[in-house]
């Protein structure tokens, strides 16, 4: 059995997990990453539109800054996310762009002059400044005042992850690849590192660290049908959960992305819409006006999606041999731009589709797309329960999102939650906490476990099969936890996943070989994903209220009274068959933005008691201050620059500030 | 492809396992058509009905991450991608060469492209740290465009396994490695000179190792300007060699 120490453990060479190496490295410690695929084969990749940041260089963004940003996000949030986080971040992220820029992303820039544009469906021009040529340019994204998110074509995420990844390479921080973290090693309540399985030759090895980091991704592929890769398990989540003493939050808020090309379910970036594309039905008819006059196509994908699901329902739905769906239509946009700004796009259309997205409209639907939920972390990413455990990115729940994320707010998390854990980390490390205080005997029993294990899965006398359970898991989740949730259904939902998880502990793998051997790897995972289903599909039954991308049809109103809360999902006993939930208030008495209407969707929410005193709390404070710098009054109504790791505190510079 | 009577696929794969000393084998597989099949679609189907133990590798399954490069008929190109209807009822599938065999479809480009990484120094080379909180330094937009067009390369490694040159000569950084100094050397930000460039990519195993068969070009899955790029560094280099 192999033990290999290092300073920092992280797991996931993703966006998220890069930046947050290179920023322990920089400090001087020793990191190790580890990724199922080569880092740049990480979903990251994948990433299309592009990235929030509130630069405000074009002529649609000007006047924007860290405050309505802070605005846009609550409100897609649903009033779901911890306010303090989201002032973190709004004001990291403009950083994270320009450092991004430094490293070599080639962001589409700023062209001084005027330009046609298509909006709500016309011909614009708009006109942008001289000042601003050859900064870094934005487009527009659903759920956002402003034009903010930064791009390179439509392949952002690719660019972002090669610059990153790069960087890493630089710092010269190994890559473990194709190698699995399966289980954590950690005894009272204190994180040592990972039991790893080697996936080309099947050895176990434990890695044993001062801090861990999971950036393992989100957990898309609990469902049949999504836009995330295949290795999107959600296996790191997974197994902080199997700790018994982290937790994951709200892992019910899952989002469902509206256009996702129809069957296969990849996706086409939102960038589509917002460079003026629209959505249309079997009749050609542009449906969003009718459902929502004000933001239209451009309302969060929450609500983009429900309205298509419903006006599929209400019989407008496009009929295929596949079942049904509706257009998207960019043909306005003319092949210029689709050549240049959306190439991505009309590769995958050729490929996928056989057709030309300058010509012919696009067969979509929505389908599952991000995790809000994940590992439970405090604003300094390190996970409630676990000293020593950190996490980033999609697998974390630090909690930016709430119930809804943002298009273009999660490849800023990433590097965002990176810069800022990567500190932490190595603040953690430095000090008496971080000490490396492991037994051998503790992880040669961790070892030890995990072997077990899977000689069982090898040589027990299980019989059920790996991928049946896995398919029936993911109709289940599609069919019965989806877009539109019930009662009834979700019950259905839960009974039906733990009978799974039950059966699951029969697997019988009958590719016996130890090494690299992928029905041993179904199996093993699986288990995990069960659970991790369970989560959503219980928390989901539990939440009687709508909010953000969850939505009961039995239970239509966002319930502030009841469920401003975050739900918090455990397991520790291997035993049980139910996450054991607990809840987690947010304190309206403290948030900067009371709930209220978001500015699109619903406008009939359960008032939280405390929202009113709050709210008059706000409108005095504002008027006691008159007309001090906006940083002063934020500062007044809620503090967060405490959180802010020192060397990304400061005044984010803008084009024509007075400073 | 008619729709009521699907095709009956043939996939010959090229089956192996080098940890348990298993030499390279063909196997056929058969599998009924669907539509909008991609390789991708047939070979899990083939994976969850027929062979559990089958290796292969698909992550983005939508063209994007270059995770699935194999040789589909004898050439280079992506799986997740290719729609069975655009080819014939026999497919044979092999992995790429060049790179070190996992087993089955499976390769190690990881470890390939991290040493061309390594060697060429794939990132910004810069004296100066950004101040990340002033406006940034603006760059034209045209500039940029040309960048991201040299960046999009996904290190599938097809152009790799089509290169004559690199059957003989292992050390050649390929195409992808020239590629990536072509999109270095165009970026600003990047302070090396050509004369830098020459020290990683001035000999045979680099830009002049290149017998311009153009092998690599027409694999390419990105429509990489890879022919240009090369005659153009090549002669960039040139003119550095004759200083
Ligand atoms: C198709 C698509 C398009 C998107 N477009 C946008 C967009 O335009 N804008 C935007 O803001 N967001 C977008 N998103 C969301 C965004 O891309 C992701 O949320 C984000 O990139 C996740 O980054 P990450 O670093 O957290 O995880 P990932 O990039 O998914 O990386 C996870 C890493 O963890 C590793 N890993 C996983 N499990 C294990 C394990 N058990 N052991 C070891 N390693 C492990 C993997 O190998 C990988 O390296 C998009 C998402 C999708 C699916
Ligand atoms: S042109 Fe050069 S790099 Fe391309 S395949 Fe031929 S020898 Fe290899
Ligand atoms: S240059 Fe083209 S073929 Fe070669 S690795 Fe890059 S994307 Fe693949
Ligand atoms: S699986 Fe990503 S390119 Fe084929």
């Amino acid at each position: 059995m192999r033990i290999l120490y290092t300073d920092v453990l992280v797991i996931g060479g993703g966006l998220a997990g890069l930046r947050a190496a290179v920023g322990a490295r920089r400090r001087g410690h020793d990191v190790i990453i580890l990724s199922l695929v080569p880092a740049k084969r990480s979903h990251s990749a994948a990433a299309q539109g592009g990235m929030q940041a509130s630069l405000g260089n074009t002529a649609k963004g000007e006047g924007d800054n860290e405050d309505v940003h802070f605005e846009d996000t609550v409100r897609g949030s649903d009033w779901g996310c911890d306010q303090a986080v989201a002032r973190l971040f709004v004001h990291a992220a403009p950083q994270a762009v320009r450092e991004l820029a430094a490293w070599g992303v080639p962001w589409n820039r700023v062209r001084a002059g005027e330009r046609e544009v298509v909006m709500d469906g016309r011909r614009v021009t708009l006109s942008e400044r001289p000042e601003a040529h050859g900064l870094i340019a934005a487009r527009d994204f659903g759920g956002t005042k402003k034009w903010r998110t930064c791009y390179v074509s439509d392949g952002t995420g690719h660019a972002m992850l090669y610059a990153v990844s790069d960087k890493a390479v630089a710092e010269g921080i190994p890559v473990h690849e194709r190698m699995e973290a399966i289980a954590l090693i950690h005894e009272g309540g204190r994180c040592h590192g990972a039991v790893v399985r080697n996936l080309v030759t099947g050895e176990l090895v434990a890695y044993v660290a001062k801090a861990t980091c999971i950036a393992t991704g989100g957990f898309g592929r609990i469902y049949r049908v999504t836009s995330n890769a295949v290795i999107n398990e959600g296996i790191g989540a997974a197994i902080a959960l199997e700790t018994g003493a982290a937790c994951l939050g709200n892992m019910e808020a899952v989002q469902f992305h509206p256009t996702t090309i129809f069957p296969a379910g990849i996706l086409v970036t939102e960038g589509c819409r917002g460079d003026g594309g629209l959505l249309k039905d079997a009749a050609g008819h542009r449906f969003m006006p009718d459902y929502e006059p004000e933001k239209k196509e451009l309302a969060s994908r929450d609500v983009v999606s429900r309205r298509m699901e419903e006006h599929i329902r209400a019989g407008h739905g496009v009929k295929s041999r596949f079942g049904e769906h509706l257009w998207l239509d960019i043909t306005l946009l003319g092949a210029a731009h689709i050549d240049g700004r959306l190439r991505e796009v009309k590769e995958i259309c050729h490929h996928f589709l056989g057709i030309d997205p300058a010509r012919d409209f696009i067969p979509v639907r929505p389908a599952q797309h991000y995790s809000m939920g994940g590992i439970r972390t405090d604003a300094r990413g390190e996970a409630h329960g676990l000293a020593g455990l950190f996490a980033c990115g999609e697998a974390a729940c630090w909690d930016l999102h709430g119930f809804n994320r943002l298009g273009g707010n999660s490849v800023a998390e990433t590097v965002v939650a990176g810069m800022i854990v990567g500190e932490n980390i190595a603040d953690f490390v430095e000090s008496p906490a971080g000490e490396l205080q492991v037994s051998t005997a503790l992880v040669r029993e961790f070892l030890a476990a995990e072997q077990a294990k899977l000689d069982t899965l090898l040589q027990g006398n299980g019989s059920e099969s790996a991928t049946d359970i896995r398919r029936r898991m993911q109709d289940i989740m599609t069919d019965k936890v989806g877009i539109f949730r019930r009662g009834d259904l979700l019950t259905e939902a839960v009974d039906e996943l733990q009978a799974l998880l039950q059966c699951s502990r029969r697997i019988g793998v009958a590719t016996r070989r130890p090494g690299s051997n992928p029905e041993l790897v179904a199996a093993y995972r699986v288990q995990k994903m069960l659970k991790l289903a369970l989560c959503v599909a219980y928390g989901a039954l539990q939440r009687t209220e709508s909010r953000g991308a969850h939505y009961r049809e039995d239970h239509p109103r966002r319930d502030d009274a009841n469920w401003l809360k975050r739900t918090l999902a455990g397991w520790s006993d291997p035993f049980q068959t139910l996450p054991s939930l607990a809840y987690e208030a947010l304190d309206v008495r403290h948030m900067e933005l009371p709930p209220g209407w978001r500015g699109y969707g619903a406008r009939d929410a359960i008032e939280h008691p405390a929202t009113a005193p709050r709210a008059a709390e706000i409108a005095a404070i504002r008027e006691a201050f008159g007309h001090a710098d906006r940083a002063i009054v934020q500062q007044a109504l809620m503090p967060y620059e405490h959180l802010v790791p020192l060397c990304f505190r400061g005044h984010n510079a803008r084009l024509g500030d007075a400073w | 492809m008619s729709t009521d009577t699907p095709r009956q696929l043939t996939l010959r794969i090229l089956r192996s396992s080098p940890g348990e000393g298993i030499a390279p084998h063909w196997q056929d597989f058969h599998v009924e058509e669907a539509e909008g099949m991609t390789l991708f679609i047939a070979l899990n189907e083939i994976r969850d009905t027929l062979d559990p133990s089958l290796q292969f590798d698909f992550v983005c399954r939508a063209g994007i991450c270059g995770s699935c490069g194999m040789l589909i008929d004898g050439r280079p190109g992506l799986a997740c991608r290719s729609l069975t209807r655009d080819f014939g009822p026999l497919i044979t599938l092999a992995p790429l060469p060049v790179f070190a065999l996992i087993g089955d479809l499976s390769v190690d480009t990881g470890s390939w492209m991290r040493g061309t990484a390594e060697r060429l120094e794939t990132w910004i080379h810069s004296r100066a740290e950004a101040d990340l909180m002033a406006v940034e330094a603006p760059m034209a937009p045209e500039l940029a465009e040309a960048i991201y067009e040299l960046d999009r390369c996904i290190e599938c490694g097809c152009c790799v396994a089509g290169c004559g040159t690199l059957r003989m000569r292992e050390d050649f950084v390929g195409a992808v490695g020239l590629n990536k100094i072509a999109r270095f050397r165009l970026d600003p930000r990047d302070e090396r000179s050509d004369e830098d460039y020459y020290e990683l990519i001035g000999d045979d195993n680099g830009v002049f190792g290149c017998m311009s068969l153009l092998g690599c070009h027409d694999v390419c899955p990105k429509g990489l300007p890879l022919q240009t790029q090369i005659a153009f560094l090549r002669r960039r280099m040139v003119a550095v060699g004759l200083k």
